[in-house]
């Protein structure tokens, strides 16, 4: 008690401080940084409270959108497809898939299926992301080899994350409610009928393969 | 060699002969004219030689109903749209349907056991790699007119017609 007493009594952080000054006057950078602390946590003396809100608010306006703006443009197909690794591969097995060319033309770009359209799991899908721009870095699927080894690894990540959210960015756009089967065909309908209608399976674990080339399945349970 | 050198000096010979005999004869005015164009009742209107618009696509036959077989060998038919179906070294679509362990759950006829069957006549147990290309043998069908027509009978007729009697 006695102890902690003296060690913590304002004379003794005082000493503390004014030591730990003189060390740090040994590292002039160290001092700047100091300097720049005392001005954040010192009240302002020339700026009017009302100013402080008004700039901060619009900084804040102009923070908020650029990230976003920032975060909308990671958020295309164009941006996507700037690396030869999506555009040589999975974008180009796309292309044939009923996802990019179809009767209606309607379509899904990457991030319709690759990233989740809510905002927090957006963010946290982006966290992610930061992983595969390590990747890209280190060139870790920078030739159609690399990539193919890869490819089961990195195909199981996405049937895993749509597995466990349901399915979502699939029913972003394929709702149940929607799905008349009536005019599908008997097979689809009957599958559906048994299967998605009753919650015994998610879009994912029947149409895998949908959208790009599937690797080698023969792990993978329910194929060949 | 000297009878190398004959059979070389006879074919020179015939080919001057051959020229001579095309030079001697007047060229015919049809053929110097550009030709009567061919055609033929599968490609429709077009000439041959010339290629014209592509057809329209046809829709598939997606009933998923058994097809009656010709003759108790054939392949059955793929009842159903198989477009977009991966089947290669790496997948094998029909069979996450088709496989012994499948049906249960997709309600699709098992693969033929004789699938299984190497070409020794040992069965296998899963599928031989010769049988695994589904699309080799089991073909889908388009709903349209045959364009040419045929004659064909199922032995179950030719029995009727040379018997008098229904068979079986």
């Amino acid at each position: 008690m006695m102890n902690s007493g003296t060690r913590f009594s304002p004379a003794a952080i005082k000493g503390r401080i004014a030591r730990a000054r003189v060390r740090l006057a040994a590292f002039p950078w160290r001092e700047r940084a100091l300097e720049y602390w005392n001005v954040l946590t010192t009240p302002s003396t020339a700026y009017s409270l009302g100013f402080l809100i008004i700039a901060g608010f619009l900084a804040g306006i102009l923070f908020w959108g650029g990230f976003n703006t920032a975060l909308e443009a990671t958020n295309t197909e164009k941006f996507c497809t700037s690396c030869h690794e999506m555009r040589d591969n999975v974008f180009a097995e796309l292309k044939s898939t009923i996802h990019y060319s179809n009767r209606s033309g309607v379509r899904a770009t990457c991030p319709d299926c690759h990233v989740p359209h809510n905002w927090t799991d957006k963010i946290a899908r982006k966290m992610q992301a930061s992983k595969e721009v390590w990747g890209k870095i280190f060139g870790t699927i920078d030739t159609r080899e690399k990539f193919l080894d890869k490819r089961l690894e990195l195909a199981a990540h996405e049937w895993l994350r749509l597995k466990s959210n349901d399915s979502l960015e699939c029913r972003n756009c394929h709702s149940a409610q929607s799905m008349d089967v009536a005019r599908q065909s008997p097979r689809a309908a009957s599958a559906h009928e048994r299967y998605l209608f009753t919650g015994q399976k998610t879009c994912i674990d029947c149409h895998k393969g949908i959208a790009h080339k599937l690797p080698d399945m023969a792990s993978v349970p329910g194929w060949q | 060699m000297t009878s190398r050198a004959k059979l070389g000096l006879g074919g020179c010979a015939a080919a001057l002969a051959l020229l001579i005999v095309a030079l001697a004869i007047p060229q015919s005015p049809s053929l110097s004219e550009s030709p009567e164009p061919l055609h033929s009742n599968l490609r429709g209107p077009v000439p041959l030689n010339e290629e014209g618009p592509a057809h329209r696509m046809t829709p598939e036959v997606n009933t998923a109903d058994r097809e009656i077989r010709n003759y108790p060998e054939q392949p059955p038919l793929v009842p159903h749209r198989v477009d977009g179906y991966q089947l290669d070294r790496n997948v094998n679509k029909c069979l996450s349907c088709h496989a012994r362990s499948r049906t249960g759950e997709s309600q699709a006829p098992m693969l033929s056991i004789t699938h299984f069957m190497d070409r020794d006549g040992q069965f296998l147990a899963t599928v031989s790699p010769r049988r695994y290309f589904c699309t080799q043998c089991h073909v889908p069908q388009h709903a349209v007119k045959a364009p040419v027509g045929n004659t064909f009978v199922d032995v179950d007729t030719v029995l009727r017609n040379a018997t008098g009697k229904a068979p079986e």
